[in-house]
């Protein structure tokens, strides 16, 4: 039995891969399972909820484009994917993965998809915070009234 | 007498075809990709997102394209995809205190932990044209300091721990959607916050301006302003637990305003409330500012008759895609409609012409 907590990072992670990123990294495994549908990759929208005054009551903020998609490996591993976006193939490829990650072949994946695009992630958002970091304000006291 | 006319196919198709051509422009230049826009038009990318009410940038970048830069255009183009998408779930409410933050401001708290950040801002720039932006030129890299691991507590938050602000509790209720059913008055606020967030930012902004001008003054500091990343959970049920389906960016404003007590509310700051998709500063501050003149009666302030305080005139003219469509519509063809006037003033003025002729007679 998978640890949810740990499916749920490797399925967050995947949802939010850039899907050109992840199809270079399948790409790369070499590896073409044989699988079949259970439901094919389908885009459609997800309500985004905040709350009033960001604790508060929640309220509909507004759609995002989410592409889910289910299917079963020829082993008999299902693998499941909500990925951002519209692109089909983002899905299906994230949707092998998770099947994939059920099977032995969980180390290889790991090293070969998870652990790339979790670093990509991580740099990309430390550069953000980086530049953020610049623009902090250091205040300075100019002169005292008390002098 | 009722006369059906039909025509006017060729003259539309071409219409159409001259539109393509236009919207082409000068084929000596490079034509725009989506990616293009996606990227350097970012801001007019994200008030589509916002007032078409769907977070997708290509595809938001794709209808400013195809609008030829109408801003309303495009989102009413993003409006009408929308609803071809099948519903595929509601996120939990997104948690704006774990924002990877690009930018946070407060103008009431100059320690606040966390720190004034700046971000990617118009702010403190001279509004002098660049004209380097005109000719071609490499930008320089922005600077890079150590990135901050401290958390970046909501400001709002220190005012609570006092007790001198408004608390916010959850009432965990599945919020009302305006894109489901239509809207009913009186709303309440988590109705009326879906209805501002995806309102037209200029609309907004002219209301917001009115209640700093006098109009249901209720005098507004940005107790916070933050503009970053926040993931999006759902919970999934083939699986029974929830998982980040995507990362969205958002501004979120929290306004501290004044308020001296009620009947229903001992003396405490107040909260307006603004969170809208993208990077969106102008259009967050202005919802909070509204959010905040149209919670009069909950917190049981008068009635000014301020245009800003009146939730029906609010909600039923802040969507421009609405209020387009019916403005528009005008200008297509009501020659029945209009032939019918016609007649009934031709009708008028003989019967007046009758009468000052009976009158002259007398």
């Amino acid at each position: 039995m998978t640890d949810p907590t740990d499916r749920q990072t490797w399925m967050s992670l995947l949802a939010k891969a850039p899907s050109a990123e992840l199809d270079r990294l399948w790409q790369d495994t070499g590896l073409a399972p044989g699988y079949t549908y259970l439901r094919a990759p389908e885009a459609g929208g997800v309500m985004v909820r905040g709350r009033a005054g960001a604790t508060g009551a929640p309220f509909n903020l507004g759609e995002m484009t989410v592409t889910r998609c289910s299917l079963k490996l020829d082993s008999g591993e299902v693998g499941h994917a909500y990925v951002q976006g519209r692109d089909k193939g983002h899905a299906t490829q994230a949707a092998l993965v998770d099947a994939l990650m059920q099977t032995a072949q969980e180390a290889e994946l790991r090293a070969a998809i998870l652990a790339p695009l979790e670093q990509a992630l991580s740099a990309a958002r430390a550069a953000r915070a980086a530049k953020a970091a610049a623009t902090k304000v250091d205040f300075f006291t100019m002169s005292r009234g008390e002098d | 007498m009722y006369v059906a006319v039909k025509g006017g196919e060729r003259a539309i198709d071409n219409a159409h075809a001259w539109l393509a051509e236009e919207r082409r422009g000068d084929h000596d230049l490079a034509e725009l990709s989506v990616a293009q826009i996606r990227e350097q038009l970012s801001l007019a990318v994200n008030r589509v997102m916002a007032e078409g009410s769907l977070y997708d940038p290509d595809l938001a970048a794709l209808a400013i394209k195809q609008a030829r830069g109408d801003l309303i255009e495009a989102i009413f183009l993003i409006r009408a995809y929308r609803t071809t998408l099948p519903r595929l779930g509601a996120s939990l409410p997104v948690d704006t205190s774990a924002m990877r933050c690009d930018r946070r401001i407060s103008a009431t708290f100059k320690d606040a932990p966390g720190g004034q950040v700046l971000g990617p801002t118009f702010d403190y720039t001279h509004r002098l044209l660049d004209f380097k932006l005109a000719a071609d030129g490499e930008v320089p890299k922005a600077p890079e300091a150590t990135a901050r691991d401290e958390p970046t507590p909501h400001i709002t938050g220190f005012l609570n721990r006092e007790g001198l602000i408004q608390t916010e509790p959850d009432n965990e209720q599945t919020p009302p959607d305006l894109t489901r059913e239509p809207m009913e008055l009186p709303a309440e606020r988590p109705l009326r916050l879906q209805a501002l967030t995806r309102g037209d930012e200029g609309f907004l902004l002219g209301l917001a301006y009115s209640t700093q001008r006098g109009y249901a003054r209720n005098h507004a500091f940005v107790g916070e302003l933050r503009i970053g990343a926040v993931a999006v959970e759902m919970k999934i049920p083939e699986l029974g637990f929830a998982i980040e389906v995507g990362e969205i960016t958002l501004t979120e404003c929290e306004t501290v305003n004044q308020f001296r007590g009620s009947r229903v509310e001992p003396p405490q700051f107040t909260r307006g409330y603004g969170l809208v998709f993208g990077q969106t500063e102008r259009k967050a501050i202005s919802m909070a500012l509204v959010d905040r003149a149209l919670r009069w009666k909950e917190l049981g302030e008068d009635d000014q008759g301020a245009p800003a305080q009146d939730e029906e005139f609010v909600l039923s003219h802040a969507d421009n895609i609405q209020a387009t469509g019916f403005l528009e519509h005008i200008k297509l063809p009501h020659y029945v409609d209009f032939q019918s006037e016609l007649e009934l003033v031709r009708k008028l003025r003989c019967a007046a012409g009758a009468e000052d002729l009976q009158e002259a007679a007398e």
